[in-house]
């Protein structure tokens, strides 16, 4: 099941997810903030904790998959 | 050294007139910011939000199909295009959909090659002009099929662009969020005032 899951999903397709990762946390930390430093550091925390969470959702759904 | 954050709550936002920001952010993102004389902010909104939205045009179609065929209105029922709702946010980019929505409704044919004209209907409970206007535009099964994900994937560029706009409008007519919590936050503790934390 597992290789079904991974053989469906196309991984350069993940690439795509980049530029709106990128841009999903300029634009939501530029409405928090007004100077460009605080912009920057909070877009990257943002950045890595939508990585993080796509990454937990990856391994959740591997797991399922791997189990049934 | 004073802390950023603190550097930060120090200044002033003058929104001007927050109304016209924020059509202003509406018709093009990040220019009510730049009428509001915030510069920086304006162009993060500006290249992100157009950039995003411009991707979305050009995976959403091709030389042989026209470009933005993703970007597209029409409420008609049973071909309903809802994901145009959240298009719309990017403001006038995505104009060029309602003008040839509206073309394709008085029966004339669509320009630009059909950029983002909306697709031949199929099963239309009422043909008339507006399918003699569109019966050189390729139908939506053909866009899917000829696209394949990517005719997804832009339909989901553009919707976000759009909503990222929305959060753009909403920074030029009230400005940023951290602003209105420091003024919370002094409300509730004013015996805080002299103490550091």
């Amino acid at each position: 099941m597992v290789n079904i899951l991974l053989a469906s999903t196309r991984i350069k397709d993940f690439w795509f997810a980049l530029p709106l990762i990128v841009a999903v946390s300029l634009v939501y930390a530029a409405t928090r903030h007004e100077l460009m430093g605080p912009i920057l550091s909070h877009a990257l925390r943002i950045g890595v904790w939508i990585v993080s969470f796509m990454m937990m959702v990856l391994v959740v759904l591997l797991t399922i998959s791997w189990c049934t | 050294m004073p802390n950023t954050l603190e550097t930060e709550q120090e200044i002033v936002v003058d929104l001007k007139n927050p109304f016209l920001a924020g059509v202003l952010a509406w018709l093009v993102p990040g220019l009510g910011h730049f009428y509001q004389g915030r510069t920086a902010k304006g162009l993060v909104f500006f290249v992100c939000i157009l950039s995003t939205f411009g991707y979305g045009v050009y995976l959403g179609g091709n030389s042989e199909l026209g470009w933005g065929r993703a970007v597209y209105a029409s409420f008609r029922p049973g071909q309903r295009h809802l994901p145009f709702l959240c298009q719309i946010g990017v403001g006038l980019p995505a104009m060029p959909a309602l003008l040839e929505a509206q073309r394709a409704a008085e029966g004339k044919e669509p320009l630009l090659g059909g950029f983002m004209a909306p697709p031949l209907p199929v099963g239309d409970p009422h043909p008339g002009r507006r399918m003699d206007a569109l019966s050189g535009q390729p139908t939506l099964n053909e866009l899917h099929r000829k696209l394949h994900r990517y005719f997804d994937i832009a339909t989901a560029y553009t919707m976000i662009a759009g909503l990222l706009n929305v959060l753009a409008i909403y920074d030029a007519c009230c400005g940023p969020v951290f602003a209105e919590n420091r003024k919370e936050d002094e409300e509730e503790k004013p015996e805080d005032s002299s103490g550091t934390v």
